[in-house]
């Protein structure tokens, strides 16, 4: 196979998979490995806009009083961000970029099960983009009731609430269609020898994941029709006013929403447990019980969701029955963690910027962990519940998290998705500014909260103000380290040096084949012999 | 797949469930008529899972598909069971 100086080869670049040629070729396409990289350019997009509105929500809070802005406009601005960065970025942020590209790869599969829809899927998410963007527009104006759309507010709003959620709908109909596809593939098309115990773990995680995406994403769905109806017709389902429970709403919501929070965990554990090995060059510890705990998660997962409601009124029985089971999802996680640094002990660790990334994400991710134990604690949560100490806690698990991973993932496969090495030495820099920015933006949040400082709100007391005006420093680091991410990357993309097919020696399947990979990705299909991890073979891919 | 040859229903069985599931949704309405007091709710939920037996079974074939489909459906409706029931620990108790 290729040793990397063949690289003016064919590659998914200059083949097509339909008879058009440039743009039409893209639109068209049905290689997961392009429909990756449309998700990939679409998802960035709005995330830079998810960010952007950060910056300008940070900009009204630097100091007490009206700044740039009016309440209102500050309400229909923190709901944006919040349907942006969740429904636009992070849900579908690392199974439809890194799950599309790379889980055929890893299978030794030539594509996805379903390849027409998989592009289908990405016209899906495109529509429920439009779609949200669309009822910013409209007469009636942006939604503001918040991304969790809590009645009554959100049935008595004038706002454009009903075509807002009806393209949170649309868009979970693009996700619902992603987790078919990747558990068809999954069963379907595993290379020979590729035993489920033979799996890499991205793809453990993925499965996992999709099945979150195919069980939990209608229960969102007929939530929707029903505020739909509801805000149309008048019937009582949710308003007290009319008749319904506003707490079943709660109960339904969050019966998605929080195993959504697995859904875009998940993956990015998956991806740890890609990158730890790699650059520790040993196989990873407990592999069995890091593939399991994913399923776990996602079954726990289904059970905790009322840790979201103690303060609404719901039944005191049922108040300490979540806390308990929410100290349970801590366990499989817990897991996880330990095999991960189990793993580096004793390993030969090469901190290359991939990895540098993932040593982010276990600071940042465990803060986020921890600190949602002190909200899943019943007690703690009253004092806590709607305030900064709630930002700062999913900022860190989501952010710190999931988008940490999110560019761990890029700069782990970016030599394989593009063919070009990006420059080591920046790379670095970003991880470290990140990393100061990150904390500035989002650690005074946790003491404000717990100070009292309320959520959703464009004003505050002035005794607030220090550690806010730090926060919008962070804030101003930290977006800067994204926008300077992205351009070394772009800088990467069109002057980078041409990288080899196995840049870092990994052992799993993408590793084996050309960068960028050729269309249907295996001149011949591997039969898979070696555990995952084994990194026995980097001598015998030496001479591939 | 291979043993997906096992033998599909004809149109007289289509059109009998399409029967039934009419019917049951006439006693439906029906009953949302009458005061059952703590029991409305049971006897929906009764008759609207008798029809979704009926739907996937027969319409959506899980009965003729293979074991794996029926694992993965058991497991899907043990997780909304499970679901149900943390959900009447607040109606219940409240
Ligand atoms: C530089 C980046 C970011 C900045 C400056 C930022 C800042 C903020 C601010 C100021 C709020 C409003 C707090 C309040 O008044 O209650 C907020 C809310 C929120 N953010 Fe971010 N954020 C950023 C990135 C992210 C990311 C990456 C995610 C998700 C992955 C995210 C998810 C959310 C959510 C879900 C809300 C809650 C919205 C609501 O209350 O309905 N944010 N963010
Ligand atoms: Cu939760």
């Amino acid at each position: 196979m290729a040793n990397g100086k063949d690289t003016v080869a064919e590659n998914f670049y200059n083949q097509s998979t339909n008879k058009h040629t440039g743009i039409l070729s893209w639109l068209l396409t049905v290689d997961h490995k392009r429909i990756g990289l449309m998700y990939l350019y679409a998802i960035l997009t709005f995330f830079v806009v998810g960010v952007i509105i950060g910056l300008l929500m940070r900009l009204e809070l630097i100091a007490p009083g009206r700044q740039l802005m009016d309440a209102q406009t500050y309400n229909a601005l923190f709901t944006l961000h919040g349907v942006i960065m969740i429904f636009l970025f992070i849900i579908p942020g690392l199974p439809a970029i890194f799950g599309n590209f790379f889980l055929p790869i890893q299978l030794g599969a030539r594509d996805v099960a379903f390849p027409r829809l998989n592009l289908l899927s990405f016209y899906v998410y495109l529509a429920g983009a439009f779609l949200a963007l669309l009822s910013l527009f409209l007469p009636g104006g942006p939604i503001d009731t918040g991304w969790t759309f809590y009645i009554p507010y959100s049935v008595r709003s004038t706002t454009n609430v009903s075509l807002a959620i009806f393209a949170a709908f649309v868009l979970g109909f693009s996700s619902i269609l992603t987790g078919i596809n990747f558990v068809t593939t999954v069963h379907r098309l595993r290379a020979p020898g590729m035993t489920f115990f033979k799996m890499p773990l991205f793809i453990w995680a993925t499965y996992a994941t999709a099945w979150i995406q195919i069980i939990a994403t209608p229960v969102i769905g007929i939530t929707i029709l029903l505020v739909m109806v509801e805000r149309a017709f008048g019937v009582g389902i949710f308003d007290p006013a009319l008749g319904g429970d506003p707490i079943l709403f709660q109960h339904m919501f969050w019966i998605y929403s929080h195993p959504a929070v697995y859904i875009m965990i998940l993956p990015a554990m998956g991806v740890v447990s890609e990158i730890i090995p790699t650059f520790v060059r040993r196989t990873i510890f407990g592999y069995k019980a890091i593939a399991i705990s994913s399923l776990a998660i996602a079954f726990v997962g289904y059970l905790v969701w009322a840790h979201h409601m103690f303060t609404s009124g719901m039944s005191d029985t049922a108040r300490w029955i979540f806390s308990l089971l929410t100290f349970i999802v801590a366990l499989p996680s817990g897991v996880k963690v330990f095999n991960w640094v189990a793993t580096m002990y004793k390993g030969s660790i090469d901190p290359k910027p991939p990895f540098l990334w993932v040593m982010n994400f276990i600071f940042l991710f465990s803060i986020g962990g921890l600190t949602g134990l002190v909200l899943g604690s019943l007690a703690t949560d009253i004092h806590l519940h709607d305030t900064y100490f709630v930002v700062a806690h999913f900022h860190y698990v989501m952010f710190g998290g999931t988008g940490t991973i999110f560019f761990a993932a890029l700069h782990y496969w970016f030599p394989k998705m593009f063919g070009k090495m990006y420059n080591d030495r920046l790379a670095r820099i970003a991880v470290v500014l990140f990393f100061v920015g990150f904390n500035l933006l989002y650690f005074p949040k946790f003491i404000l909260g717990y100070m009292g400082m309320p959520r959703r709100y464009y004003d505050y007391l002035p005794q607030f103000e220090p550690l806010q005006f730090v926060s919008t420093v962070g804030s101003w680091i930290l977006a800067g380290t994204i926008f300077f991410i992205i351009g070394y990357l772009i800088h990467a993309l069109l002057k980078g040096k041409k990288a080899t097919s196995n840049p870092w020696g990994g052992v799993t399947l993408e590793w084996h084949i050309p960068s960028p990979p050729p269309l249907e990705n295996f001149k011949e299909i591997p039969t898979v012999t070696h555990e995952p991890y084994d990194f026995s073979q980097l001598k015998e891919m030496k001479d591939e | 797949m291979e043993n997906h040859v096992k033998k599909h229903p004809g149109y007289s069985t289509y059109i009998f469930v399409w029967l039934a599931l009419l019917a049951f949704t006439s006693i439906t309405v029906t009953v949302a008529g009458i005061d059952l007091g703590n029991y409305t709710m049971l006897v929906a939920l009764g008759i609207a899972a008798i029809k979704s037996v009926l739907v996937i079974n027969i319409f959506m074939h899980i009965k003729y598909e293979e074991k794996i489909f029926k694992v993965f459906l058991l497991l899907s409706l043990f997780t909304l069971l499970s679901i149900f029931i943390l959900t009447l620990f607040d109606i219940i108790y409240r």
